[in-house]
């Protein structure tokens, strides 16, 4: 009865949540000047005033606020995201087609990320306020506060334009007609550039995060008791730091994952691989509002989806969470 | 600067002999327009030697045999949207459809015609019935045939009915005769001299009737799956990421296209353009695709050319357009003042790294027959610029400011945002406080082109080959306000340059189209609702071993059915 009221109210905030966004989206994109036909008619150069007529009749813009809205309730309600007219192809099958090129990138970038800063996090706690801290620390600092695109660039022009071992960018070679495992490869290759580039900047989030953690924890009571009472220092780092650590570093994951459809803008234009990011951007820039309503609520559904994941995962670390 | 605002054709013929005629002249007079500022740069500028190499570069290698083989990969960029230029008149569209679907008529580099889908064509001495003789054996890339049926349902149904320029161009078209399968026969109600110079591939696509008759237009899937005559066919389209054409083995033009497949990969970033033209990844990219900067860097490795031909047909000019309506810009002689208060030599080499030359009309000098050099001069003068501000009641306050004005930039690139910041220090030289603001593409249609709500902005438009085509809806009143993006900003409104566009629509003297088109820019080089500031040059950069890249004054919209590789094996 419990779980069942529990699963239910789950679905229901989902709903809800889908429901205001949509609402909010929806009147809140209206405000940006202009429109696609606009847009459209913008670049053709010499739209005449009927060809703007039919363009707005035929993408429904010509139609009262209200009706557009409801129009767009009903079809969300069929789990139909609607139609691109610019693109001349379903928002369901946009997003689809760039979903692969995005869940690749974000995901090798937000576990290298992790990886790399746990473990930088880790020593430079340990070694507080020696040098490897201090270098560390600049690092993270360095990575952090360095803009994305500045260092995405300078990779390109180091990998790929000096040294030549790297393609400049695409996700993979298009005139060489790989398959298999060669067509793996060549992704990999062509997939190290921007996923680094993107894990720099996140690592730094997660070192400065995992040592400021460490430091805090290492000074608890619990810690000090478990080191007189003889615990050897790996066993303290694995039960009695690291789970305690854990629960801010699974926090910062569950958000950035919660972001992982938004993609990385910066990173897909630098490096031209095809993501949902360039996809959100292009459509806010060509008012294709349809497929922008899609990207923002695939994203808010996600985001509820991996707050479920993170609670569920607070629950298994720290027992006090359950209780409560 | 990646889009054009305008894809208008040439309606500058009337009958293929004063065609002849008015291209040839204009041909003398691009070579001596060259030659008579090229030493002046020779003097002072790295750039000359850039420019001068592009020149010679543009000559064809006509003692070569071409070779066939190869890839040629290409940066599209934007994007294009839809891959039917029958439907829009975008250039990234344009760019691509072409070389899926042929031109009735072609141009060559000297702007005379020459056969494309139609063999031969006549305009009628009255010129009101236009016959076109269609080649025969040519196919779809489906395999069925190309025949006057086609020509004719596209005309009555795609032109007509979508085609932002071309529902003007046939309006008159009230009866298409097609005796048959390879004649086509246009009768007009009035004479329609323009008709014949828009017929290239970007300007009158025919689309394949058989695909396309019953269905919603629009929406059609082979918008995006193009079914073409070209020479190459549409293999793939991966949207974000590239589009893929090949060969066309059953092309009509027998031997070409040389290359085996062309890729035109999507690149956003002008820092990775850079680097992928630089490491050969991409050969070949039109529409000035970096930054002149770049450019002019990449111009110095021996696998990299710069390309300055192929764009005369786009006759292009960036100016200001001043509003008006407003308070002191209503005023002509703050106009001439803010004029004069332009150093526009500056302004080309520091904005434009000395690409394109200093413009004294709408009308651009490459465009010989109509060009005007007697309109009103304004040279950069600053005390007269003061005198005038003066005399008009705009003194200088206690803080030295005149009054104040807000710049607005066409969101196309870096270098009008630097324009709009060279054009503030100038104004503030004679007390004229500017802000700049930046907007998105249509934030910026909607605020010029209907709300109206701007001061000043920088701005350019296509003129093409008639001002008809490209210069006149910068002064026409008739678009006022109503959000048509590209026409009059200015909110300029004089009857007598009304009347005189009106005429020159409707004549069918080409002698006296010229005294209208002079009398108009005498007339708005007097009134200045828009500064004209520079005639603006495009480049292509282009590999090196790289054959045959200019074969039209339109190639910057035309195909590359005669690129060749001098080693096709390396791509």
């Amino acid at each position: 009865m419990n779980r069942l009221m529990l699963a239910l109210r789950g679905a229901l905030q989902l709903i809800g949540v889908a429901l205001g966004i949509a609402t909010i989206n929806f009147f809140l994109l209206r405000l940006a000047p202009g429109d696609a036909v606009q847009v459209i008619a913008g670049e053709s150069g010499s739209a005449s005033p009927e060809y703007i007529a039919a363009l707005r009749a035929q993408f429904g813009l010509d139609q009262p606020l209200w009706v557009q809205f409801c129009k767009y309730i009903l079809k969300l309600a069929q789990f139909d995201l609607g139609y691109s007219f610019r693109q001349g192809t379903s928002v369901a099958n946009l997003i689809l087609a760039r979903l692969p090129a995005t869940l690749l990138l974000m995901g090798t970038a937000v576990a290298l990320a992790a990886l790399l800063g746990g473990l930088l996090g880790t020593l430079a706690a340990y070694r507080a306020g020696r040098w490897p801290d201090l270098l560390i620390s600049c690092l993270a600092l360095f990575c952090f506060a360095i803009p994305v695109f500045w260092i995405g660039l300078v990779f390109v022009v180091i990998f790929s334009v000096w040294l030549d071992w790297l393609p400049v960018g695409g996700m993979y070679s298009v005139s060489a007609g790989l398959s298999g495992w060669a067509l793996a490869v060549d992704i990999g290759r062509h997939l190290i550039l921007p996923a680094a580039t993107l894990a720099l900047f996140y690592m730094a989030i997660y070192t400065r995060l995992m040592r400021a953690t460490l430091i805090e924890i290492r000074r608890k009571d619990f810690v000090r008791t478990a080191v007189s009472r003889g615990v050897r220092p790996v066993r303290l780092f694995r039960v009695h730091i690291l789970r305690n650590a854990a629960l801010p570093f699974v926090t910062m994951l569950g958000v950035q994952i919660g972001s992982l459809i938004g993609g990385a803008v910066v990173v897909e234009t630098v490096f031209s691989w095809p993501g949902l990011g360039r996809l959100a951007f292009d459509a806010l820039i060509q008012r294709d509002f349809n497929v922008l309503l899609g990207i923002l609520l695939c994203s808010s559904i996600l985001v509820v989806l991996v707050n479920w994941i993170v609670d569920a995962l607070y629950r298994l670390l720290d027992p006090r969470v359950r209780t409560a | 600067m990646v889009r054009d605002d305008c894809g208008r054709n040439d309606r500058r013929c009337q009958s293929p002999v004063t065609c002849l005629r008015g291209f040839n002249a204009l041909r003398v007079s691009n070579v001596s327009a060259f030659a008579f500022h090229t030493p002046s740069w020779l003097a002072r500028s790295a750039f000359a030697a850039l420019f001068a190499a592009g020149l010679s570069a543009a000559l064809p290698v006509h003692a070569a045999t071409p070779k066939s083989g190869g890839t040629l990969t290409v940066i599209a960029q934007p994007e294009p949207v839809i891959l039917t230029a029958a439907l829009s008149t975008s250039s990234p569209t344009a760019t691509f459809s072409t070389n899926v679907f042929d031109g009735l008529i072609e141009y060559d580099n000297d702007f005379n015609l020459k056969p494309g889908l139609a063999e031969k064509w006549s305009l009628s001495a009255d010129g009101k019935t236009l016959t076109l003789n269609l080649r025969h054996g040519v196919n779809w890339h489906d395999g069925k045939p190309f025949t006057a049926g086609d020509v004719k349902w596209t005309l009555e149904n795609v032109w007509k009915k979508y085609h932002p320029r071309n529902q003007a161009l046939f309006a008159n078209a009230d009866k298409v005769d097609t005796p048959d399968d390879h004649t086509v026969i246009i009768h007009f109600t009035k004479p329609s001299l323009a008709v014949l110079s828009s017929l290239n591939s970007n300007g009158a696509q025919v689309l394949p009737r058989h695909l396309y008759e019953g269905t919603d237009i629009l929406n059609n899937p082979y918008n995006n799956k193009p079914i073409g005559t070209g020479p190459f066919k549409f293999k793939e389209w991966n949207r974000g990421s590239h589009l893929v054409l090949e060969r066309n083995p059953e092309y009509w033009d027998k031997g070409k296209p040389y290359l085996d497949r062309v890729v035109y990969r999507v690149i956003p970033d002008g820092g990775a353009r850079t680097a992928a033209l630089e490491k050969g990844e991409v050969q070949y990219a039109s529409l000035s695709p970096l930054p002149a900067r770049d450019a002019q860097r990449l111009s110095q490795l021996p696998n990299i050319r710069l390309q300055t031909k192929g764009y005369e047909w786009l006759s292009p000019w960036l100016f200001l357009s001043v509003n008006v309506e407003r308070p002191h810009l209503k005023d002509v002689r703050v106009r001439q003042a803010l004029y004069h208060a332009i150093d526009r030599e500056a302004y080309r080499k520091v904005v434009w790294f000395g690409y394109g030359k200093s413009a004294i009309s709408p009308v651009v000098s490459t465009l010989t027959q109509f060009h005007d050099a007697t309109v009103p001069q304004y040279a950069f003068d600053v005390k007269k610029a003061e005198a005038l501000l003066d005399e008009a009641g705009a003194t200088r306050g206690a803080n030295g400011e005149r009054f104040r004005i807000t710049i607005d930039y066409l969101p196309y690139g870096d270098e009008f945002r630097r324009s709009a910041e060279f054009l503030k220090q100038a104004f503030k030289r004679v007390g004229v406080e500017a802000d700049v603001r930046n907007q998105d593409t249509p934030s910026y249609t909607r605020r010029i082109y209907g709300d109206r709500d701007y001061d000043i902005t920088v701005q350019w438009y296509s003129g093409f080959a008639d001002p008809q085509v490209g210069v006149t809806r910068e002064y026409q009143s008739d678009s006022i306000g109503k959000n048509i993006p590209f026409s009059n900003g200015p909110g300029y409104r004089n009857a007598e340059v009304d009347k005189l566009v009106a005429q020159a629509q409707g004549s069918g003297d080409q002698a006296e189209r010229v005294k209208l088109f002079k009398a108009l820019q005498q007339q708005v080089q007097k009134d200045l609702p828009s500064l004209p500031l520079l005639e603006l040059q495009f480049f292509t950069v282009e590999a090196s071993d790289l054959n045959d890249t200019v074969s039209g004054v339109d190639q910057v919209y035309g195909s590359f059915k005669n690129f060749w590789y001098t080693d096709p094996s390396k791509h």
